[in-house]
């Protein structure tokens, strides 16, 4: 008998070895990409409220609760890290894969064989990216830090964040930003549901055609309807 | 009816260097144009390759150096990237399955070398692939001796792993996998491996080391990172599918919590 | 010479328990002291290296693809035949030999051939417990089937692509002991040269590929898995660069060459296109179990179809000629390679061929698919139809395939003993490289068994029997015999390079394989071998004065490497036209003209033709001296091949 031949080397940590393999960092892709899935789900429920036809009261409760329940305050933290860390892993995994082909062909035909949204994953991030940014300077900083207008509501006093998201979608040019903001989370969603699943190994005859059909759902549907919004409220600020 | 074609093939006569630590250095080299008369539909890609071959060097010029040999689709040595895609326009063949009717009188054809970090250019279209060889020695196989005397029929695989097991193994080691993919990633190349032996119970025993240090030596030859966009598997001469991957990635996760390797 | 065959005393089913018992052994610890050369890394070379290697030998492994993985084992289809008895069919050991022998039209070495039956059980085992997915019933349990005209299912096949699982099986055998250390791995490395030390096989020379540099491994022993000179024809189902080099170049030191002349010529091959047809395909023998094969009984008929005016759909049948169901009543479409590919190129020479170079005769699915339906046909041969249709742009689902003979298999190569030693000590050869097994025709499904039976299973008990003899010191590269050798190459190269002339390399390959095509190919006879003879001397001079190599040995250079192949296949060519024409019977894949019976069969001479030829090279331009190895049958009784 012949010794077994090739110790694995040695790193000093296997949970860090993991996830710095080429392998292990498209977990970190997905784990967050999934948890950011689902906070678009839940932030697409509250957004929806805003087309109640009360004048905002619905809304402005239910941001009144977000704001202020703990268990809320902590997944909203995590929201941040993991958004970082999507976004930090997918700079250090677009840079590496560069590098892993120095030399471009000169000519090249990928749709033959791959899908636009599956190549175009780290611009769509940017686009989504940049948009993040003026969506957290128009909303969060504005009820975080801004002054902002009260209402009274049976005798309890809200932020009337509805007044402003109300101003804002007054303003076609922000609408627009928004609509095709929403697009490009269209097409991210579009390769990036179903691929978190595989990434996760999650590839089966039963279950992959359900998690594709309702990924193409999902990707369609959330972004149809946070675009949505803005549409309908600046139809609304202009009767 | 014979075809008239302008080829425009990548020449490199200096090889690209790849060092111990990964830093890459280009050979440099570039597309150089040809016109190739009489070319039969019925040639295969390769066959007008020689064709043109036969014609430099009656012109005292250097043939084009590309690597090749079965000529019949299985032994994987042949690797060109024609008109933007890994083995050509056709789906489920290689490149010297490729046939000239795939193509129109008059067509202008694009010729390159794999390209990768990994496989670095020897000369012209050939490509080194070593690496591949490397992955394999890692940890593809199952650790038994010649002399095994256990009788074959003393494992019965059920048909449909069997079957699958097979669909995996039927991998050629062409490369065309880490041509297609826009990150050179050599996951379906792996995967394939990995996965035929986590499926058999032969691979069993060893199914988590293996699966660990195969991966750890991808990464170690500069391959990308896997991100779905599933061109290898549509480029695959071999039609293997994407599951393999998603197996790999559940062998890993699996073989990186559980193993008792610290 | 005295040639020693070595075949062990005892009756035939203990010759080989007893022989390994009496073989010398090197204790396990003494193993590393001793290195060995495998040059070739397809089934023989690859089984053998790992095996050694794993017994503790330091291997080093040489080929001239890319990787070992790429060795032309992995074009194999069909199957490989095991005496499994699995299905409870009638096979066992002796069937299994004596079908080879048979098969072989009785020009192999029993005792060989015995050994082969016994150890290809084992084989199946091995590759199984290695992970290759061979084919499985719905039990689980191993599938056979019926292959090449075989009256039982002993063959073990992994869809049309057994030789790729066993190769890769064998390969990751060999990676793993590339992995430990134990086999040092070159490939892109070309033999061109075995170095000899005292009469004995030391070491190999060979040109680095990629560099064009030349350089001495020694060892104590090497081992020559090379495979086939089947591309002497230019056109073959062998992979470009399969060659005879390292054989041929083991003769000119000293190897007898036995049975050059046996050639097997393959029924179903895709048919020749044109001029710039560079190989053949092979199409699994497996299709004539549900295939038919058939011409038009009229020649019009036959000319219409040629010219694009018919179809093979609109032939009637009773217009039909389906000429191996005629002649052969109990094998019908089943019969010997041999016997299917002489009768296909018979009705292709009275006309009745149906590709438009007149060489290709009708293979028929459409009364399979009308007995089995298209899904049962599409499961057995979907892979096979499909190559079919890139190939030929034809839907053999609808239409009728066309095939023709290629040439495919050389049961011929180098001599060798029980031991697979061949008669220059501490030189071996393995697989299609010699010549033990398959007699003058070899059998569907019994070259991967003969490979793997002898890398696995022969040679690591048989090399230790000649390394016990030898002392632990290694002979330095540079002894005077390595660096005599080396110069020689050098010069055989430079040699090619300085010719400088106007015929390109291709061109006299192409040469080179018609002559052997049309002379000494599918039917020979004695006037036509002559002429070759004249005229392949021609063209080796004229290979002398005017081939065409372009560049330096300095550097990558295609054309220098296939030139040296090409003028060593120039001479071997003729030494097959000499045995081809010293051999006055039929035998198997060799056919005289002069020697068929009444009905145009093959017509042994056992009375003074039961040998093997083997051949000694005695220096240019000299003829070669013919030892005959005399062969004894003593558990089969020699009869005339019928398959009617």
């Amino acid at each position: 008998m012949s010794a077994n031949p090739t110790a694995v080397k040695q790193k000093p940590n296997w949970l860090i070895e993991m996830l710095g393999s080429t392998i292990g960092r498209k977990l970190m892709m997905a784990l967050t990409g999934l948890f950011l899935i689902l906070f678009l789900a839940i932030h697409l429920a509250g957004n929806l409220q805003l087309l109640v036809p009360d004048e905002g009261r619905t809304f402005n409760e239910y941001a009144e609760f977000m704001g202020h329940n703990k268990l809320i305050q902590i997944v909203s933290i995590l929201n941040f890290a993991f958004i970082i860390i999507h976004i930090v892993v997918s700079i250090i995994l677009t840079r590496y894969n560069r590098t892993a082909r120095p030399v471009a062909y000169a000519y090249n035909r990928a749709s033959a064989n791959s899908s636009w949204a599956s190549r175009n994953m780290i611009w769509l991030g940017m686009i989504l990216l940049i948009f993040l940014v003026l969506h957290l300077i128009n909303f969060w900083a504005k009820s975080k830090f801004g002054p902002i207008e009260e209402v009274v509501y049976e005798g309890r006093t809200y932020h009337d964040l509805y007044a402003i998201v109300k101003m804002e979608f007054a303003n076609p040019l922000i609408v627009g930003v928004y609509v095709l903001a929403m697009a490009g989370l269209a097409y991210h969603l579009l390769h990036g549901f179903q691929s978190a699943f595989q990434t996760f190994g999650v590839n089966h005859v039963k279950y992959t055609p359900i998690i594709q059909s309702f990924g193409l759902l999902f990707s369609i549907l959330v972004p149809l309807l946070f675009a949505a919004i803005p549409i309908v409220m600046y139809v609304q600020s202009l009767l | 009816m014979n075809m008239k074609l302008t080829l425009k093939i990548w020449r490199q006569s200096k090889p690209d260097k790849k060092d111990a630590k990964g830093n890459f250095t280009p050979g440099g080299g570039k597309m150089e144009t040809y016109a190739l008369n009489e070319v039969s539909p019925d040639m295969s890609f390769l066959e007008m390759l020689d064709v043109l071959n036969e014609k430099l060097v009656k012109e005292d010029k250097e043939p084009v150096a590309f690597d090749h040999d079965c000529r019949e689709g299985i032994c994987g040595m042949c690797s060109m990237y024609i008109n933007g895609q890994p083995h050509g326009p056709d789906r489920g063949i290689t490149t010297c399955q490729l046939h000239m009717r795939s193509f129109k009188d008059g067509d202008t054809i694009y010729i390159e070398p794999w390209r990768a970090k990994a496989f670095p250019v020897i000369k012209d279209l050939m490509v080194d692939r070593s690496a591949f060889d490397r992955i394999i020695q890692a940890g593809g196989y199952v650790s038994v001796n010649t002399g095994v005397n256990v009788d074959a029929n003393e494992i019965p695989i059920g048909k449909g792993i069997a079957d699958k097991a097979f669909d995996a193994a039927t991998c050629i080691g062409c490369g065309a996998c880490v041509a297609a993919c826009k990150n050179a990633s050599a996951m379906l190349f792996v995967a394939a491996k990995v996965s035929q032996l986590a499926l058999l119970p032969q691979g069993k025993p060893e199914r988590k080391a293996r699966v660990e240090k195969m991966v750890a030596q991808m990464d170690e030859e500069g391959f990308g990172a896997c991100t779905n966009t599933g061109a290898c598997s549509a480029e695959c001469p071999k039609g293997i599918s994407l599951e393999h991957i998603a197996r790999m990635n559940r062998e890993y996760f699996g073989a990186k919590l559980t193993s008792e390797r610290v | 010479m005295k040639l020693d065959s070595k075949v062990p005393e005892g009756p035939l089913a203990d010759k080989w328990e007893r022989h390994k018992f009496n073989l010398k052994l090197v204790n396990p610890a003494n193993k590393r002291k001793y290195d060995v050369i495998v040059v070739g890394t397809g089934l023989a070379g690859a089984s053998a290296a790992a095996s050694l290697a794993e017994l503790g030998y330091n291997v080093k492994a040489f080929c001239f693809q890319d990787s070992p993985r790429r060795a032309h084992s992995i074009a194999a289809q069909g199957g490989i035949n095991a005496a499994k008895n699995y299905q409870n069919d009638g096979d066992s050991i002796f069937r299994l030999f004596y079908d080879t022998i048979k098969g072989g039209d009785y020009r192999a070495r029993e005792a060989n051939v015995y050994r082969l039956a016994q150890v290809s059980v084992n084989i199946i085992d091995q590759c199984v417990a290695q992970g290759v997915p061979f084919a499985r019933e719905y039990g689980g349990l191993l599938d056979n089937r019926s292959f090449g005209g075989a009256q039982v299912s002993r063959t073990f096949y992994a869809r049309g692509q057994t030789g790729q699982q066993l190769l890769l099986g064998a390969y990751s055998a060999l990676s793993r002991q590339v992995a430990t250390g134990k086999v040092q791995m070159f490939p892109r490395t070309e033999m061109l040269d075995v170095v000899l030390v005292d009469g004995k096989a030391r070491g190999i020379v060979v040109r680095n590929l990629v560099t064009g540099q030349i350089e001495s491994h020694s060892a104590h022993a090497v081992l020559l898995c090379t495979g086939g000179y089947g591309n002497a024809y230019f056109l073959s189902t062998n992979a470009m660069g399969s060659n005879v080099t390292a054989a041929w170049r083991a003769h000119k030191r000293g190897a007898l060459f036995a049975n050059p002349c046996y050639v097997q010529i393959h029924p179903t091959c895709i048919p020749v296109t044109g001029d710039h047809q560079s190989k053949l395909t092979l199409m699994s023998e497996s299709l004539r179990n549900d295939g038919r094969v058939w011409v038009p009984k009229k020649v019009e008929d036959a000319e219409a179809i040629r010219k694009g005016q018919k179809r093979a759909e609109d032939i009637n049948e009773d217009e039909r000629d389906y000429f191996l169901e005629r002649k052969y009543r109990s094998f019908g479409n089943l019969v010997p390679r041999d016997v299917a590919s002489r009768n296909a190129k018979y009705v292709c020479d009275e006309g009745r061929g149906v590709a438009p170079t007149g060489l290709a005769v009708y293979l028929d699915f459409r009364d399979a698919i009308k007995r089995d339906g298209m899904k049962v046909i599409e499961a057995k041969y979907g892979n096979l139809f499909q190559m079919y249709e890139k190939i030929t742009a034809d839907n053999p689902y609808k239409t009728a395939m066309k095939i023709y003979p290629a040439v495919h298999y050389t049961m011929g190569g180098l001599w060798v003993d029980y031991n697979l030693m061949t008669n220059i000590p501490g030189l071996y050869a393995l697989g299609e490289a010699n010549f033990s097994d398959h007699g003058a025709n070899r059998l569907g499904a019994s070259a991967l068994m003969q490979g793997l039976a002898d890398g696995y299973f022969v040679i690591p008990y048989t090399l230790g029997d000649y390394l016990a003899t030898l002392d632990y010191a290694k002979v330095p590269t540079d002894h005077e015999a390595f660096r005599a050798t080396e110069e020689e190459v050098k010069k055989s190269v430079q040699d090619l390079l300085d010719v400088k002339g106007s015929k390109t390399v291709d061109e006299f390959h192409k040469d080179l394989g018609k002559l052997m095509w049309d002379y000494c190919g599918m039917s020979r006879n004695a006037e036509g071998l002559k002429l070759a003879k004249e005229k392949i001397q021609e063209l080796r001079q004229e290979f002398k004065n005017n081939v065409k190599v372009l560049g330096t040995n300095d550097e990558l250079n295609v054309t220098l490497e296939k030139a040296c192949r090409v003028a060593d296949f120039i001479e071997l060519g003729e030494l097959m036209i000499d045995d081809a024409l010293m051999r006055e019977e039929s035998c198997g894949g060799h056919f005289r003209e002069e020697y068929q019976t009444e009905d145009g069969e093959a017509k042994r001479d056992d009375d003074n033709f039961a040998f093997v030829a083997n051949w000694e090279y005695k220096g240019e331009n000299q003829a070669e001296v013919m030892h005959k190895e005399d062969l004894v049958f003593e558990n089969v009784k020699l009869t005339q091949r019928s398959y009617k």
